[in-house]
C-alpha cells in the first residue's frame, strides 16, 4: 500500500517537473529576458505578502470546487456542472445580498446557505436524470453549466442591475453580508476558514461516515456495491447533491469575500479548474488544499511574469496540460510501477519458497 | 518428429503482484494434438495469452522452427501463424457469419466490401476443411458449437498454422464434442498443429497426443498421453493422491427455507432460459445444483439473491413471498450470497480487506458512533474474520487486490458466512482457488449446514458437487431434469446423461424436491 502512495506521489512530481521543464524551453526560446521571466514565475508570488495572499485568495475557490469535484468524482460520476453551481451560488447570494436586510450574525450565513441550497438544486437534475433514465451526467451537467450561466446573466442584468454604474454589474451588496478581510492591505478574506473547515467535514465525511463508505464502495465497483445491498441510486443522487452544495457554497463565499457587487459577466472558470484539482489530488480531500495552492501559485506566478516581463502568462496553460496529460494517462511510468511489482513479486516467492524461483 | 514451437523459461506477473507462469519450458511438435492441462488458476491461459501476444512475460523467449520471435501483439501471433479460440468468443452477433469470418481482411470491389465473395470465400475454406457452417445466417442466431467452428474457420483463413483452443468443450453437449474431435482430427491430417486446453482429463486421453501438466504456474510434466492414466495426470494436476474427500456426518433437514416456485425467465432474444422450474431447499441441507454452464443456473441464482427482476412465478423464504424485495432487503431476511465472479461482485478490488468486509453490514448500529463510523469495533471484527478464516494478507488495511485468488475468495466467504445466513448461495464457491482454500470452504459450508443453514450450491465441478451436496438437482435447458435424494446411490456417469439431457426423470420424481 505505501508503495501505491510512493508511486503516485512520484509520477505526480515528474508529471509536474516535465512540464515545468518545457516551460523553461518555451520562455527561453520566446524571451528575451529568460531568467527575470523564470524567477518572477517561480519565486515572484512569495516576494510581497500582497502577492502571496493573492495565491491564497485564488485557491479558496479551487478548494471548494476541487471538493465538489472530488466527491462526486469519488461516485464515478463524472458530473462536471460545479462551473454552474459555483456561479449560480455567487447569483443566489448577490439576490439574499441585495434584497435582505438583516443583522450579519444571521444576513452572511444566510446567504451561504442559499448559495449552497440552490447549488444541490441544480446539481440535483443531471443526479436524477441519471439515476431515472441513465443519461450521462457528463453530457447533461456540461449543457446545464451554460444554462445556468444564461440564467444567471437574466437574473443579474434583468432584476439586480445597477444602471448607474457605468458598467455590467449588479447593485452593491449590504455590508452586513460580506466576508471581513483577515489582513490590512490584502484581499484574504475569512472565507479561507470555511474553505478548511470543509475540507476536513469531506474528509471525515468520506472516510469515516457510512455513507461515505457507500460513496466510495459506489465509485470502486458499482456491481460489487449493488450486490451487498448499497443503494446504488441513492449514491448517485445524493453524491451530486452534495458535490452541487459545496461548489454554490464556493460560488457565494467567493463573492461575498472577494467582491462589493455581483461583477461577472462570464463564467470565472473555477469550476473547470476544480477538475484539475480533483485530479491532482486523487480525489482526496485532505490533498485538494495542496492541489488547489499549487495551480494558484503557478496562476499567479505567471501572472507576475506577464506582467513585468515579455513572457505571456498562457504559459501556465502549458503546465496544465502537460501535467493532467502525465497524470491522467494510466501507462505514464506504468513499466516503472510494473518493474516494481515483479521485483517485489519475486522476493515475497524467494522467502515463501527459500529458493530461486524455479 | 519436429519441433515446431518452443516457449522457454516464460515468467508473468500480473499488475496485482500474482506471479501467474513461473519459468514455464513449453515445446510443441508439429503436426500432434498437444493438451495442456491444470487446474483452474495453473496458468494455463496466461502461457497461451503469451503465445498469442496478449499477454507480455517478464522473462523468457518463444522459439517458432527454431527461430527466435518477439510476440508483442496478437497481429504479429497471427502473422506467424499463429491463431487462438478463446474461451468466450469473439464474434460480432449482429453479422453473419461470412462477414465475421473475413472481417478486417474483407474482399474489396470498387473500395466497397464484396459480399458475395466473402460468402464465396467462406464456403470455399468450410468445405476445404469440412467444417459446415451457414455463411449467411446471422452468428447471433447459431448454437454454440456452431459459433466455435466460426471461430476456427476464423483462425485458418488468417493461415494459423497453430491453433490454440482454449476449453473448448466447456460449452459443448457431448454430441458437438465429439464433432469438434472429429474436426480435430481432420485438421490435424492436413499438417495442423493443435494446443488444446482442457481439465477434462477423458477428453484428454481421448484426443491428444502429448500431455503437458500445470500446477501452480509451473510445468510439472510432459507426457506422451498414451503412457499416462486419467490418475497419474490428475495426481500431478492437484498435487496430491485422492482427489477429493470431504469429511461430514449425515444430514438432519429441517423446515423448508427456500420454495422457488414456477419460475420462468425469457431472455432478450424471447428464448427461455427457465422453464417452469419449481424446488425447495430444508434448513440443515446442501442442494446441490448439477449441470453444464449455461442451462439456467445463471439466472436462476440472481432471481433468488435480487440481481435480477422477474415476472413469472414465486420465491419464498421461511413461508413469505420476497419476490420484489431489494437484494438489501433479501440480505436482512438473511440470504447470503458468495458469486460466481468474485472480482467483478465479490469484492470492490481497490478497497481494503476490512471495507470489504463489512460491505453487508456498514450501516449497523454496532459498526458506527453517532454519524461517524466506528474504528475500533471494525478494526477488530476484520482481525477476528481474518484469523477465522486464516485470510493470508499484511494486514485489514492492505488493498484486497493485493491477496491471491483463494484469498480474495476467503474475504467474500467470510462476509458472507459470518452474517449468520438463513440461506445461502454459493456459487462456484471454489473456482479457480488452491487447495487449501478450498478446504477451508468447504468446512466452513459444512459448518453452517449443521448449524441450522439451508445451502444451495451451484457447482461446475461434479467432485465438488457429489462430495458436498446431500441432495441434489440436475439442471438442463433450463429445466429441472432429475432429483435425487440419496447421492451414495449416485454415479458420475449417471448424473451426465442426466446433465447432458440424454435422459430425464418423470414428473413425480422431480417433484419430490418441493417436500410438499
Amino acid at each position: 500500500m505505501h508503495r501505491e502512495v510512493l508511486f503516485e506521489i512520484v509520477r505526480t512530481a515528474v508529471a509536474i517537473l516535465i512540464s515545468l521543464f518545457v516551460v523553461f524551453l518555451i520562455v527561453f526560446l520566446v524571451s528575451s529576458q529568460p531568467t527575470e521571466a523564470l524567477s518572477k514565475f517561480l519565486i515572484g508570488p512569495l516576494s510581497k505578502v500582497r502577492y502571496f495572499s493573492n495565491v491564497l485568495e485564488l485557491s479558496i475557490p479551487l478548494i471548494f470546487n476541487g471538493l465538489a469535484i472530488s466527491i462526486m468524482f469519488q461516485a464515478k460520476q463524472f458530473n462536471i456542472g460545479a462551473e454552474g453551481a459555483f456561479f449560480m451560488g455567487a447569483v443566489a447570494a448577490t439576490v439574499v445580498g441585495i434584497t435582505m436586510n438583516l443583522p450579519r450574525i444571521i444576513h452572511l450565513p444566510f446567504a451561504i446557505i442559499a448559495g449552497s441550497f440552490i447549488g444541490g438544486i441544480l446539481l440535483f437534475i443531471p443526479a436524477i436524470l441519471k439515476s431515472k433514465w441513465n443519461a450521462s451526467e457528463l453530457v447533461s451537467s456540461l449543457m446545464l453549466n451554460y444554462i445556468l450561466y444564461y440564467f444567471g446573466i437574466f437574473i443579474i442584468n434583468y432584476y439586480l442591475r445597477d444602471v448607474n454604474a457605468g458598467y455590467m454589474v449588479s447593485y452593491p451588496l449590504n455590508s452586513s453580508v460580506l466576508l471581513p478581510k483577515l489582513m490590512v492591505g490584502t484581499r484574504l478574506h475569512y472565507g479561507i476558514f470555511i474553505a478548511i473547515a470543509m475540507i476536513i467535514i469531506m474528509y471525515y465525511f468520506l472516510y469515516r461516515t457510512k455513507w461515505g463508505y457507500a460513496i466510495r464502495m459506489t465509485g470502486l465497483n458499482e456491481k460489487f456495491a449493488e450486490y451487498v445491498g448499497i443503494n446504488v441510486k441513492k449514491v448517485i443522487l445524493y453524491a451530486q447533491i452534495i458535490g452541487g452544495i459545496i461548489a454554490g457554497m464556493g460560488g457565494a463565499v467567493e463573492l461575498l469575500g472577494m467582491y462589493t457587487r455581483f461583477e461577472w459577466q462570464k463564467l470565472p472558470g473555477y469550476g473547470w479548474d476544480g477538475i484539475i484539482v480533483a485530479i491532482l489530488a486523487r480525489n482526496n480531500p485532505l490533498l485538494v488544499p495542496v492541489a488547489a495552492f499549487f495551480l494558484s501559485y503557478i496562476r499567479i506566478g505567471a501572472d507576475l511574469m506577464a506582467r513585468m516581463t515579455d513572457v505571456p502568462s498562457e504559459v501556465v496553460s502549458v503546465i496544465q496540460a502537460l501535467v493532467i496529460m502525465l497524470i491522467a494517462a494510466e501507462s505514464f511510468m506504468a513499466k516503472w510501477r510494473h518493474t516494481m511489482v515483479v521485483k517485489r513479486a519475486k522476493e515475497e516467492f524467494y522467502v515463501n519458497n527459500g529458493g530461486s524461483l524455479q | 518428429m519436429k519441433e515446431i514451437l518452443k516457449m522457454q523459461n516464460i515468467t508473468k506477473v500480473y499488475p496485482n503482484g500474482i506471479v501467474a507462469n513461473k519459468r514455464v519450458n513449453f515445446s510443441v511438435n508439429e503436426g500432434e494434438i498437444h493438451a495442456l492441462v491444470g487446474e483452474n488458476g495453473a496458468g494455463k491461459t496466461t502461457l497461451m495469452k503469451i503465445l498469442f501476444g496478449l499477454e507480455q512475460p517478464e522473462e523468457g523467449a518463444i522459439y517458432l522452427n527454431g527461430k527466435k520471435v518477439s510476440i508483442n501483439s496478437p497481429f504479429i501471433a497471427i502473422k506467424n501463424g499463429i491463431g487462438m479460440v478463446h474461451q468466450h468468443f469473439m464474434l460480432v452477433p449482429s453479422l453473419t457469419v461470412a462477414e465475421n469470418i473475413v472481417l478486417g481482411i474483407e474482399p474489396r470491389k470498387r473500395g466497397f466490401i464484396d459480399f458475395k465473395k466473402a460468402v464465396e470465400i467462406t464456403e470455399e475454406l468450410a468445405q476445404k476443411y469440412n467444417l459446415k457452417v451457414d455463411a449467411k445466417a446471422v452468428v447471433r442466431d447459431l448454437p454454440v458449437g456452431m459459433k466455435q467452428k466460426v471461430e476456427i474457420l476464423k483462425a485458418l483463413l488468417r493461415g494459423a498454422k497453430i491453433l490454440i483452443l482454449d476449453e473448448p468443450t466447456a460449452v459443448l453437449t457431448p454430441q458437438e464434442t465429439e464433432e469438434l474431435f472429429e474436426e480435430l482430427l481432420r485438421l490435424k491430417e492436413k499438417g495442423h498443429t493443435i494446443i488444446f486446453i482442457s481439465h477434462k482429463l477423458r477428453e484428454v486421453k481421448q484426443i491428444s497426443d502429448r500431455v503437458t501438466i500445470m500446477r501452480h504456474g509451473k510445468n510439472v510434466g510432459v507426457f506422451k498421453t498414451s503412457e499416462v492414466t486419467e490418475q497419474d495426470i490428475s495426481k500431478l494436476m492437484v498435487g496430491r493422491d485422492v482427489v477429493l474427500k470431504i469429511e461430514k456426518t449425515q444430514h438432519k433437514p429441517g423446515e423448508v427455507v427456500l420454495e422457488v416456485k414456477n419460475l420462468t425467465w425469457i431472455n432478450e432474444w424471447g428464448k427461455p432460459t427457465l422453464k417452469n422450474v419449481s424446488f425447495s431447499v430444508r434448513s440443515g441441507e446442501i442442494l446441490g445444483v448439477a449441470g453444464v454452464e449455461g442451462n439456467g443456473q445463471r439466472e436462476l441464482v440472481e432471481i433468488i439473491t435480487g440481481l435480477r427482476k422477474f415476472d413469472k412465478g414465486d420465491l419464498l423464504l421461511d413461508g413469505k413471498i420476497i419476490n420484489n424485495l431489494s437484494i438489501k432487503e433479501r440480505r436482512e431476511l438473511g440470504i447470503s450470497y458468495i458469486p460466481e465472479d468474485r472480482m467483478v461482485y465479490g469484492v470492490a478490488a481497490e478497497a481494503s480487506i476490512a471495507e470489504n468486509l463489512i460491505a453487508d453490514r456498514f450501516e449497523k448500529r454496532e459498526f458506527n458512533h453517532g454519524i461517524l463510523t466506528n474504528i475500533r469495533k471494525i478494526a477488530s471484527f476484520s482481525k477476528y474474520l481474518i484469523e477465522e478464516f486464516k485470510i493470508q494478507c499484511s494486514s485489514f488495511n492492505q488493498k484486497v487486490k493485493m491477496l491471491s485468488g483463494g484469498n480474495i475468495q476467503k474475504v467474500v466467504v467470510a462476509r458472507e458466512f459470518s452474517s449468520g445466513p438463513k440461506l445461502l448461495i454459493a456459487d462456484q464457491p471454489t473456482r479457480g482457488i488452491d487447495v487449501g482454500a478450498t478446504e477451508l470452504i468447504h468446512k466452513k459450508i459444512i459448518e453452517l449446514r449443521d448449524r441450522g443453514t439451508a445451502v444451495l450450491l451451484i457447482s461446475a465441478d461434479l467432485n465438488e458437487i457429489m462430495e458436498l451436496s446431500d441432495t441434489l438437482i440436475v439442471m438442463f435447458g433450463g429445466e429441472i431434469v432429475a432429483y435425487f435424494d440419496d447421492l451414495s446411490k449416485v454415479t458420475e456417469e449417471e448424473l451426465g446423461t442426466y446433465m447432458l439431457g440424454l435422459k430425464k426423470q418423470s414428473y413425480e420424481e422431480i417433484r419430490r424436491v418441493l417436500y410438499a
